[in-house]
């Protein structure tokens, strides 16, 4: 099985858009939003919900008041700083690390299982699909990202697919590791900007710190074609397989307003016509 | 007279630049490092800017700050001398991220699973863990004329942001303006980049991504109890649910920024509105007003 993993570095250059209209082109596949964090495929893919699972990931400390002497001693040692003066653990700064529970001489502390999200397996009308959603001020964004993953192969398995279209989240952290750790390759989705340039430098050097092979397109070329061509250079040296061009088409915002693909809005605009030719370009390089 | 006025104007003004404002999305790319630059820089002086977006940091993209400190951040993780070690496991029963694991006669730290709580050193019996550090990337500090400015860059690898965004908030100032460029999302690196903000800017665009992430964003917020109002980017594309959307839930607009091909191709060369239409600077200072009426 092969998987194309989507990332950016930068947010908002278009990831999702560009994997919506893959979905409208590419055949026998599951889609995966591994973007758990502002997952947003799910308003494009409009997915028919078949099996709803929580996420259960990371624990937090609980201070029982009647058992409590106050004596001071978990406060000492959080390094978060997350008990207050009169010991109630704020629970966004709760790390989850679980010292102030295995220390304390009173057994005052619970430390219980956080529910932190929801994950689903569902059907769309391009295929089947593993989505999340992770609750708002969260962390164990990269754990979600590695489950929905795995659920997603699991998906493809079962349904004898060979190829898992994934969305990445943005950024170079937790998330974005996460979602890199077997890929088959990372199409970079990149806009030429001076700010999109260093964030792709930034990603690409994170794919290579990984050795997952990348590849790029360059989204709203027509932009600024200097910063396109030096992103193009940047990629050439690197051994960064350049995939395409997109130009600027306000058809892209224009179909996801309605909810749909590119590829189902306008079949002829030349944003379309532009990811149609790196679908093939990355199919045929893929053997998919 | 006119001297006298400005004075008070200064003296007020000083007084009351003391706030921290965030500027956070949910979604990526919508303009949060646009509206957080040019607000800092038509503000001028007494400002500082800290960018939290240090996975991917950008402001500096813009600002073109002369950087004068450059600082190595390390987080602290165990290092194991095992002369003195028992090989009893304590070390790894305690640690909740499996970063320390006894395997047959050694005891083997996964430094970069590591989150720094220090209980395997507090339960070893042997005192035979100790710390050292892993990188966790670098703070550069330095300004452009008044404007203070401060960013973290997190070391390509290193997967966990929130300790150094945490350390490029230290260098939050209590006697000027702080702004803060937020990363993307509504996970930890947003919550440690908007707690203990006295308002929140949230920065979106028009369009069903732009409206699904403002909610979340929104809800982020509203957990940690900070006054909050909006600005949308490219505000003439998609459709007119986010307005609708902050009118029914009492989130003020407080500005909208049109879709201009001249503001994308100068924000594509690394300038700033203010720098290619400079009447745009009273807008941001209006911004800021408005904002203090809020805030404050």
């Amino acid at each position: 099985m092969k998987e194309i993993v989507i990332i950016s570095g930068k947010g908002g250059t278009g990831k999702t858009s560009i994997i919506a209209a893959f979905a409208s082109l590419a055949k026998n596949k599951v889609l995966c939003d591994a973007d758990v964090d502002a997952a947003d495929l799910h308003l494009i893919m409009h997915p028919e919900i078949k099996e709803r699972h929580d996420f259960e990931s990371g624990h937090t400390a609980i201070i029982n008041q009647d058992k409590c002497t106050e004596c001071g001693l978990c406060r000492d040692l959080c390094r978060w700083d997350a008990i207050s003066d009169d010991f109630v653990v704020d629970s966004i700064e709760c790390e989850g690390c679980g010292v102030c529970y295995y220390f304390c001489p009173e057994q005052a502390i619970d430390f219980p299982l956080n529910t932190c999200g929801e994950w689903y397996l569902s059907e769309t009308r391009f295929g089947p699909m593993a989505h999340a959603r992770l609750d708002i001020a969260e962390d164990n964004s990269g754990k979600l990202v590695v489950l929905i993953r795995q659920e997603g192969k699991k998906l493809a398995q079962e349904k004898h697919m060979d190829l898992l279209l994934t969305d990445g989240p943005p950024g170079i952290g937790c998330p974005v590791i996460a979602s890199l750790g077997g890929a088959t390759v990372v199409l970079i989705v990149a806009e030429p900007t001076v700010s999109g340039r260093h964030d792709m430098e930034r990603v690409a050097e994170l794919a290579a710190f990984f050795k997952i092979p990348a590849m790029v397109c360059i989204n709203k070329f027509d932009l600024n074609p200097d910063e396109g061509e030096a992103i193009e250079a940047f990629a050439k040296q690197r051994n960064i397989k350049v995939m395409g061009r997109v130009p600027f088409d306000p058809a892209f915002t224009r179909a996801m307003v309605q909810g749909k693909t590119i590829v189902e809005f306008d079949g002829s605009s030349e944003g379309c016509e532009a990811v149609k030719n790196i679908w093939k370009n990355l199919a045929q390089r893929l053997e998919i | 007279m006119i001297v006298l006025l400005i004075s008070i104007s200064i003296l007020i003004n000083d007084k009351e630049k003391v706030m921290i404002i965030s500027i956070a999305s949910g979604k990526g790319g919508t303009g949060k490092t646009t509206v957080a630059t040019n607000l800092a820089v038509s503000l001028g002086s007494d400002v500082q800017l800290l960018d939290c977006d240090v996975e991917e940091p950008n402001a500096h993209l813009f600002i073109r700050p002369t950087i004068e400190e450059v600082k190595t951040i390390n987080t602290p993780v165990p290092e194991v001398d095992m002369e003195k070690c028992n090989l009893c496991g304590k070390c790894g029963e305690i640690c909740q991220f499996k970063a320390i694991v006894v395997i047959g006669e050694t005891v083997l730290p996964f430094h970069e699973l590591c989150h720094s709580c220090g209980g395997c050193i507090e339960v070893c019996p042997e005192k035979a863990i100790t710390e050292t550090g892993r990188e966790l990337g670098i703070i550069e500090k330095g300004h452009r004329n008044g404007l203070e400015f401060i960013h973290g860059r997190l070391r390509v690898g290193e997967a966990m942001s929130p300790p150094l965004i945490k350390k490029v908030r230290e260098y939050t100032r209590s006697d000027i303006l702080t702004i803060i460029d937020a990363p993307p999302g509504t996970s930890c690196p947003v919550i440690a980049s908007m707690k203990g903000a006295d308002f929140v800017l949230l920065v979106t665009e028009p369009t069903p991504f732009g409206l699904h992430d403002l909610k979340l964003a929104v809800g982020a917020v509203k957990i940690l109890g900070i006054p909050c109002g909006l600005v949308i980017n490219r505000s003439d594309i998609g459709d007119d649910q986010v307005t609708q959307y902050a009118n029914e839930h009492d989130v003020p607009i407080m500005m909208e920024i049109p879709f201009d091909r001249r503001i994308a191709e100068a924000y594509s060369r690394g300038e700033m509105i203010v720098e290619v239409m400079p009447e745009w600077k009273e807008k941001f200072v209006q911004l800021y007003h408005h904002i203090e009426k809020i805030a404050g």
